[in-house]
């Protein structure tokens, strides 16, 4: 690990400890949140096969009734000004509200033990849903994120057929408030895009990552596959991981620990 | 008497169609003005390209940005969306933004008129929305080395309704 | 042989247009609910996250499956060259053209922005099956009017069977095609599988055939025209034959299904345990739609008439119906088995199903534009027969191709 790194992570995260009101000393030292580009600002060239952006999530440390990266998620891509359309069903509305990082509880069946982890868009290198998409509106950027784009999606929801994981939603109903950041409209499908306003503005992290770092529980580590010093990969060589539905052979870019 | 007569009429249906050209030369001259006074356009001597070629072009400019926002990952260069409608959203006494696609307002006033359907705010923000999170999160991640002034003073800038640099 | 007349249909014209009427107040109806679901959003509809695919799905599927069946009638005739299948080929060719026209209708209309269908028909991914497919449908559209034209005009008589036969290799493709949107996913237990695609291909030969059966029946009865007990004996026979082989179908992909330990859950919900799923399925697609109809087809009395032979194609239809409805939904609505060996107490925020049954409960718009679809295909073969020679006089043994009938006789 560089020093000059060092240094700079540490100071980011006492600030996110002290904004969450908790003090610097409560984040455990040792683990590198997050890579630093020193040539970070908004960037100017179309992004390169350089980067592919991951993470990693270690269910041991995802903790039972905390919900913060989902709610950071909500507030962070305007999904929390989603509303239920006047006469929609409440139960059927739950299912037809977007949502991109779900918290999922499961109990082994031999054993018992309870496992939590943050379930979203798993950013496949070879995604199911873009083998699919009739017009190449869900495609994989350069640097592996998996994204659609909303100006040539038709919404014939075949993607979401595809999707091993159940990681996309479809907008069903007028969208009336949306944020700059997050465009969002009746009719197309939308997942997880790990943040990608925060990635093109060079600020290396997510909203669920930096929230989970907050709550103290690390449970999220966000960086570059591609880097072999980067902290990701740092992670990923110390504790043995695994991707959801690895038979599929679709090589995700998140990883899981622990299940 | 029948000559005079239909001299009479050819007159007032001269005088008419007068009066109609006329009318519509000053909504000719409306339509070159829908920049609206309180918003931050007005403030400026020029759109980020010259007035007649944003005029003709904006929409080839506004998708060849979208297409290298969306694939290519780049959202700071003067020609986004964003930024055409963070300086081009007016406010209401109160200070309050107006949405830009609403009746009157600055893209639809236009719209209107030349009857082109506007698909973008199906899902585009008519509101700078949300872009506090840019500005607060850019100065929480100051370490980072981002250069907060020169966001500012792109188009795509954070809202911060005082500012008046474009 | 006798030379086959074709006549336009002459039923009079009080109950030509009531039934105009009937079938563009249905396809009105249909457009109206697709308005509002367009206007409004999806929320209207019983579709969901987890359901994404609703009623629309199987209509417009079993049209479309019904559509290369309907084709199939042409193709005994001129690929086959059996001649007592020749007279039926236009009506088939038509009837096969609405069809799909009404099945298409439905599946655009479903969409969530139908205002870029341009972006679909101009913006290919090629690796996408859902894209060939579009090839497969609007080339089976030109295909189909190619091979009525060679059907209908001398000068097009000598290229009807290399036409016709590419036509009946293009109906294959197309129902491989149709298979395969559901066969590649990967991620979906029930889905997963290359049986789905040559499944989809013999019940397109029994739901085209059952529809054929129905609209030949009722435009000669509707102005006197006759069918001679061989011919109604023939398709009856071939009904038969291809209802019991989805029967076969079904039965192989449910135990290649069954075969492989890791799929013996969603075989018990199907099966077992699915509620709706599990009923609509035997009740609806073995019993209703093959094994019901086979007992009719073949049994000694009732297989003699011709009303009980066309409520075999009616019910046929229903199976169809009931097919799709599990096919398609069914199997949406059983949870995707992420986590091998653990029971998923929660998924996301409550009343977010994942490792429960996804509930979906289908909404009149949805079905409406289903009907809608429907009326589109029957109108197309209503004004078609009408205005065009598409109908023979005649069906009757004498007139039918006597030496083809007797031979199999």
């Amino acid at each position: 690990m560089k020093p000059d790194k060092e240094k700079i992570d540490n100071g980011r995260r006492s600030f996110i400890g002290a904004a969450a009101g908790v003090s610097a000393a409560v984040v455990a030292p040792g683990v590198v949140l997050h890579t630093v580009d020193a040539t970070a600002a908004p960037r100017t060239e179309p992004v390169t096969d350089l980067h592919r952006w991951g993470m990693l999530i270690d269910t041991s440390k995802c903790a039972d009734g905390c919900s913060a990266c989902v709610s950071a998620c909500d507030r962070e891509n305007g999904l929390n000004l989603q509303s239920k359309p006047l006469g929609d069903d409440p139960l059927k509305w739950d299912n037809q509200r977007a949502v991109w990082i779900r918290k999922v509880k499961l109990q082994d069946n031999t054993t018992g033990r309870i496992t939590n982890l943050p379930l979203m868009c798993q950013h496949c290198e070879n995604p199911p849903c873009v083998d699919v998409c009739p017009t190449g509106a869900s495609f994989k950027r350069a640097d592996g994120l998996v994204l659609v784009d909303r100006h040539t999606c038709i919404g014939c929801r075949y993607c979401m057929m595809a999707c091993p994981y159940k990681a996309r939603s479809f907008i069903h109903e007028k969208v009336d408030q949306k944020l700059t950041r997050a465009p969002r409209g009746k009719g197309c499908v939308e997942s997880c895009t790990l943040c990608v306003h925060r990635l093109d503005e060079g600020d290396i992290s997510t909203a669920c990552a930096d929230a989970c770092n907050a709550e103290g529980h690390q449970a999220i580590v966000f960086g570059d596959l591609n880097d072999p010093d980067g902290p990701l990969r740092q992670a990923l060589r110390q504790v043995p991981s695994r991707q959801i539905r690895q038979d599929l052979g679709l090589n995700t870019g998140v990883r899981y620990s622990g299940i | 008497m029948a000559i005079k007569a239909i001299t009479k009429s050819g007159l007032l249906v001269l005088a008419a169609a007068g009066a109609f050209l006329a009318s519509a030369g000053a909504r000719a001259e409306q339509v070159g003005d829908f920049v609206l006074p309180s918003s931050k356009a007005a403030k400026v001597e020029n759109c980020v390209e010259p007035t007649e070629y944003m005029r003709r072009n904006h929409f080839e400019v506004i998708r060849h940005q979208r297409d290298t926002t969306v694939y290519g990952g780049i959202r700071s260069t003067k020609h986004s969306l964003a930024g055409c409608v963070d300086c081009h959203v007016g406010y209401d006494e109160s200070g309050q933004p107006l949405s830009v696609s609403d009746e009157g307002q600055f893209c639809s006033a236009c719209h209107d008129y030349a009857a082109v359907t506007m698909n973008c705010f199906d899902c585009h923000a008519t509101v700078p929305e949300g872009e506090s999170w840019n500005h607060e999160t850019a100065a929480l991640h100051g370490h980072l080395g981002i250069d907060l002034a020169a966001r500012a003073a792109g188009p795509d800038a954070p809202a911060h309704r005082e500012g008046s640099q474009q | 042989m006798k030379r086959i007349v074709y006549r336009e249909w002459r039923l009079e014209p009080a109950r030509y247009w009531g039934l105009l009427a009937i079938l563009l107040s249905v396809i009105a109806i249909g457009g109206m609910a697709a308005l509002y679901m367009e206007h409004e959003g999806h929320w209207v509809t019983g579709m969901t996250n987890s359901v994404v695919w609703g009623v629309p799905h199987v209509f417009a599927v079993f049209l479309i499956l019904a559509a290369s069946g309907a084709l199939n009638v042409a193709s005994i005739g001129t690929v086959f060259d059996n001649a007592a299948y020749k007279p039926l080929g236009r009506l088939s060719g038509l009837l096969a053209a609405g069809l799909l026209v009404g099945g298409l209708l439905v599946l655009v209309l479903d969409l969530g922005r139908p205002d870029r269908l341009q972006v679909a028909m101009t913006t290919y991914n090629f690796s996408s099956i859902f894209a060939w497919n579009i090839f497969l449908y609007s080339g089976f559209l030109a295909v189909t009017i190619a091979y009525l034209w060679t059907m209908a005009e001398r000068k097009g008589n000598k290229f009807m069977k290399p036409v016709g036969t590419f036509a009946f290799l293009w109906r294959l493709a197309l129902t491989t095609g149709t298979g395969s949107i559901f066969g590649f996913l990967v991620g979906r237990e029930a889905y997963d599988t290359a049986i789905l695609a040559p499944m989809f291909v013999v019940m397109s030969f029994a739901y085209g055939l059952a529809v054929y059966m129905l609209v030949l029946f009722y435009s000669f009865d509707a102005d006197d025209r006759p069918i001679g007990p061989v011919m109604l004996k023939r398709l009856k026979n071939l009904l038969g034959l291809f209802v019991s082989a989805v029967l076969y179908f079904t039965l192989v992909y449910h135990l290649t299904k069954l075969y492989g330990a890791k799929n013996l859950d969603v075989e018990t919900f199907i099966l077992v345990t699915g509620g709706i799923y599990t009923a609509i399925f035997w009740v609806g697609w073995v019993l209703i739609g093959g094994l019901v109809p086979l007992g009719i087809i073949y049994h000694p009395v009732l297989g003699q008439e011709r009303n009980w032979i066309a409520a075999a194609a009616g019910l046929v239809i229903a199976g169809g119906l009931a097919a799709m409805y599990v096919v398609i939904i069914g199997s949406q609505a059983y949870p995707l088995e992420m986590f091998p060996g653990k029971t998923v107490l929660e998924f996301g925020a409550p009343g977010d199903v994942g490792g429960a049954v996804a509930p979906y409960s289908p909404s009149f718009p949805e079905i409406l534009l289903g009907f809608g679809g429907v009326g589109v295909g029957l109108l197309i073969t209503a004004v078609g027969i009408r205005v065009l020679q598409f109908l023979p006089e005649s069906l009757t043994d004498r007139d039918v191709a006597p030496a083809a009938g007797a031979a199999s006789a």
